[in-house]
């Protein structure tokens, strides 16, 4: 019964075709000579070149991963203190609204979070620009945040902050000493979803964006409700080799810590031994 | 000293993020209901506001007195409202449906792959989402365009020679809602599978189950959490979704996501989008609320 | 009056008259996984109402012959029969089997009641049936409070009953039973122990029960198969096993034992004679004869040799000086490691019959160690 079928392999090969086929197909085309996208016409990397003397392209490239940066950042520390707050203090006075303020931004509209972020930015007088999307962003991307640290903390054994403590360490420090180190993968994995997130907003940006501030995505938006051109395929081609260089550095690191760790307890165990 | 420092840091870990998400998330809903009950003025902001504080108390019951539901009723009374919001709920829900379908037998046989091979084929699953969202839904316009690349291979195996219209339907908008929110389906199913112990398995089929009842008698009870939790994170956000109507449905195509931007970006109305925020909200707050509820669920037995 | 258990166990044993035909036939059954042999050309016999233990180590290939009966895995090769019927290829959901998972496999979403009627349901069984038989199997498992709550709400103990009375429910012709207290605490699971017996001696069923713990199959089965390494080494009566182990394996799994090395040096009338490798002269009787020089082994258990402070009359014969090297009281008995002059340890228990022991046996002591012809079983390795 724990056998893979034939039918269980099908599903896997084709879900596992559906969703990177057309991203195979955008890199390939990027590399097209002819204008017209869906039409190969021999090899070329003239569009990438392109892409360095459009002054527009690389200053939106440019605000974007400053917000990403700086709001990934502010997100990182805003989502583990909610996710700390949620699993290590079970009762305070609003929690249930607290959880709710911080699991509805996942799956909220972006058009309404947007809207209302934006009409929250002209009640206060808030200049919008650079800040009021970066304020934006590490709104809804705390959330993705404080998941992502949650689900570490739950599974954490407690008994090792116990002992921190039993051994005269303040709360304090023992969330420094302690569990700060033990939940930095996840930490640091929900800078890099932050992050990404920040990235790829394009609803939210545009609501709250004001005048000189245009992000990557928006300005890959307006190009592409002109229609399909190789140029945005070499731009989307980059941004994947970006994404796929992180993930395969990401799972790289992780490995050989994972080796390192492997190799230390055999270590330690012929050492008893 | 040191222990009233500690309390106080303790009470900063729930503060400061509450006080964030109070600021930048729960009121700007309420400033979002409070333009909604406002006039439509040519100005900037283009709308008269309906609270002053400088006026006082005074002020504010003389303002209460301008407050106006007729964003509300023009809503009620222009048609086109009514049908963007009952066509995004029947989008959303066939959308999700069909990501079920889909969705399904990947976690299952993902869930039943030899345990080696189980971690690549989550990050594989995972990968996409960390591309950009818009890159995704870019990518099908190429793919499904009258002369694009799946009417090219149809055409060319001889399976059709008219070129079939897919971009600017509904069917578009199936497409890249199932592509897009795949992975939030697939994601839950395949946790609460995995999670299940196989021998669940194996005494239902000792007393007596083919393997097909097997299924359905005890494998797909079980990943229902899995199978609730995958289906509210795709129909909630796609009910509100605007980039896959705006790129890949027609000019008929109605999405309250798209009526909403329209309506802010291009009419400037900002009460009437408001309105239309509100409304959709309203519509959304009992599956978010339930969506919340199965994942505190899930919280507190993780714990 | 019913007759005692006891009486029909006594008179319970098919498998020595060779008239009665075996109700499970396993014959020359390998399982491979990949290049591992988990089941080794493997053969043995269960009769109908048998309670029949696999036992041995884990990995042993036990678990793996019970999932080849239960029809969760193919054999590799050799066939296995039931009841006149060849297994082969049949799915387990047609075998007339039902087995007890060690994990129970409790369906988390159903009751308990819904628990124990699903292989009724299976079967299209009518309603008003299903619903009696349920209630009989809850009664039967004292749980009738209980048909209402689902597994997470019930003990360990209580779990335990559901998957049993789920097992049950179909009537099976054999009931295999995997490691099925094994996650009881010791109390409930000496308990438990003696609830099964009486079980299958109510219902007349075949029960197949796998474990590791040799005290469970002992107080359990009507025969026992030791195993080791895919194959079975010894298939007896619990009384043989421990009495009469067939080999070292046996004789050093079960219970303790002490071992003494040797060489055959005569026959004394129905006795052997073997002197150790350190030199003790032993003398036991031995129904099988091997030729002077040959190796043997002797093992005798802690229960059988005597501590006295002074040589007995049989010396030197059976007999040997030690010093008491540690001392562990355990209640009922007491345990001695006694030091011989060639530094081997040996292990003598005795039981403590009176409360106080006027002089007890304290560290240190020179004493002597002594043995009947009868104490010890001649092993030929």
């Amino acid at each position: 019964m724990e056998k893979w079928s034939r039918f269980n392999v099908a599903s896997v090969v084709l879900g596992f075709g559906f969703l990177y086929l057309p991203i195979v197909l955008l890199v390939i085309f990027s590399f097209n000579e002819s204008k017209l996208v869906t039409v190969w016409a021999g090899f070329s990397t003239k569009w990438y070149s392109q892409l360095w003397h459009n002054q527009g392209l690389l200053d939106a490239a440019w605000v974007t991963i400053r917000v990403g940066l700086l709001s990934a950042t502010c997100a990182t520390v805003l989502g583990t203190l909610a996710a700390v707050a949620l699993v290590r203090y079970s009762r305070f006075r609003g929690r249930v609204l607290f959880s709710g303020m911080v699991y509805a931004p996942l799956v909220m509209p972006e058009v309404i979070t947007g809207l209302s972020l934006l009409l929250l930015f002209v009640a206060i007088g808030l200049d919008r620009g650079f800040w009021t999307i970066t304020l934006a962003h590490i709104t809804f991307t705390m959330c993705f945040v404080a998941v992502v640290v949650q689900s570490r903390l739950l599974s954490f054994d407690q008994s090792i902050e116990e002992a921190a403590l039993d051994l005269g360490a303040t709360p304090v420090r023992t969330f420094f000493a302690i569990t700060l180190p033990v939940i930095a993968p996840a930490v640091f994995s929900g800078w890099v979803l932050a992050f990404t997130l920040s990235l790829d907003d394009l609803v939210i940006s545009s609501f709250t964006t004001g005048p000189g501030a245009t992000t990557l995505p928006m300005k890959i938006y307006s190009q592409v409700r002109l229609g399909v051109t190789p140029e945005i395929n070499a731009i989307c081609t980059i941004l994947i080799g970006i994404v796929a260089l992180g993930v395969v550095v990401a799972s790289i690191v992780t490995k050989r810590r994972e080796v390192h760790r492997e190799r230390d307890e055999r270590a330690a165990i012929a050492a008893i031994g | 000293m040191a222990k009233l420092a500690s309390a106080l840091v303790s009470r900063l870990v729930i503060i400061v993020p509450y006080a964030w998400l109070l600021f930048f998330f729960l009121i700007p809903f309420f400033i979002v209901f409070r333009i909604s009950l406002s006039q439509t003025a040519v100005a900037m902001p283009p709308y008269t506001p309906v609270f002053d504080l400088a006026g006082g108390l005074a002020g504010i019951l003389e303002k209460a007195r301008e407050f106006s539901v007729d964003n509300y009723v023009w809503l009620t009374d222009d048609a086109l409202y009514f049908n963007a919001y009952v066509s995004s709920l029947v989008i959303a829900a066939i959308s999700t449906l069909l990501t079920l379908l889909i969705g399904f037998p990947i976690a299952y046989g993902m869930a039943k792959a030899p345990r080696s091979i189980r971690p690549t084929l989550l990050m594989l699953v995972i990968l996409p989402f960390w591309t950009s969202f818009l890159i995704r839904v870019y990518a099908w316009i190429a793919i499904l365009k009258p002369e694009g690349l799946l009417n090219q291979f149809l055409t060319t195996i001889g399976i059709i020679d008219q070129p079939l219209i897919i971009l600017n339907t509904n069917s578009a908008i199936y497409i890249g809602i199932v592509y897009s929110y795949l992975p939030f389906m697939v994601l839950p199913i395949y946790s609460a599978l995995e999670k299940m112990d196989n021998s669940l398995i194996e005494a239902a089929q000792d007393l007596g189950c083919t393997p097909t009842s097997a299924f359905w008698r005890v494998t797909f009870p079980l990943s229902l959490p899995g199978v609730v939790a995958g289906c509210l994170l795709v129909f909630i956000p796609a009910v509100g979704e605007f980039v896959i109507p705006d790129l890949l449905g027609g000019s008929e195509t109605l999405m309250i996501g798209k009526t909403l931007w329209s309506e802010f970006n291009a009419n400037r109305d900002w009460p009437v989008s408001s309105a239309v925020a509100i409304i959709l909200l309203m519509i959304l707050v009992i599956p978010i609320v339930y969506f919340q509820n199965v994942q505190a669920k899930a919280d507190s037995e993780g714990k | 009056m019913m007759k005692s258990l006891g009486s029909i166990r006594r008179s319970f044993a098919p498998w020595a008259d060779p008239a009665s035909k075996p109700f499970i036939s396993v014959k020359n059954v390998t399982k491979k996984f990949g290049d591992f042999t988990a089941v080794d050309d493997l053969s043995l016999n269960i009769y109908t109402r048998e309670f029949f233990a696999l036992l041995g180590a884990s990995g042993c290939g036990k678990s793996t012959l019970l999932r080849m009966l239960a029809g969760f895995e193919q054999p590799t090769s050799g066939e296995i029969i039931l009841d006149g019927q060849n297994l082969a290829g049949i799915p387990p959901y047609r075998r007339p089997v039902n087995m007890m998972f060690q994990s129970y496999a409790l369906f988390p979403h159903m009751t308990v009641e819904n628990n124990i009627a699903f292989g009724l349901k299976q079967d299209g069984m009518p309603k008003p049936e299903i619903a009696e038989r349920v209630a009989q199997m809850l009664k039967l498992v004292k749980l009738e409070k209980f048909a209402q709550r689902r597994p997470h709400q019930l003990s360990g103990g209580q779990r335990q009953r559901v998957a049993l009375a789920r097992s049950i429910a179909k009537r099976p012709k054999v009931l295999l039973l995997d490691e099925p207290l094994g996650a009881l605490d010791k109390k409930l699971r000496e308990e438990t122990q003696f609830e099964l017996m009486d079980l299958q001696q109510e219902l007349g069923l075949t029960f197949v029960i796998v474990t590791h713990d040799q005290e469970e199959a002992m107080t359990m089965a009507d025969r026992i198969a030791v195993m080791s390494h895919g194959k079975v080494v010894q298939v007896a009566t619990p009384a043989e096993i421990y009495e009469a182990p067939n080999s070292r394996f046996v004789a050093d799994f079960i219970g303790d034992v002490n071992l003494f090395d040797g060489t055959v040096i005569g026959v004394e009338g129905g006795s052997l004679r073997i002197e150790t490798t350190s030199g003790i002269q032993l003398r036991m009787a031995s129904p099988e004869k091997p030729a002077s020089g040959a190796k043997a082994a002797v093992a005798i258990r802690p229960e059988k040799i005597r501590i006295s402070r002074q040589p007995p009359d049989h010396a030197p014969v059976n007999t040997a000086e030690g010093e008491i090297w540690d001392i562990g009281y355990l209640g009922d008995m007491t345990v001695f490691h006694v030091r011989l002059k060639d530094g081997k340890v040996v292990k003598a228990s005795s039981l403590n019959a009176v409360r106080a022991v006027e002089d007890p046996l304290g560290y240190d002591q020179q004493i002597w160690i002594s043995f009947g012809e009868d104490a010890g079983v001649v092993l030929k390795d």
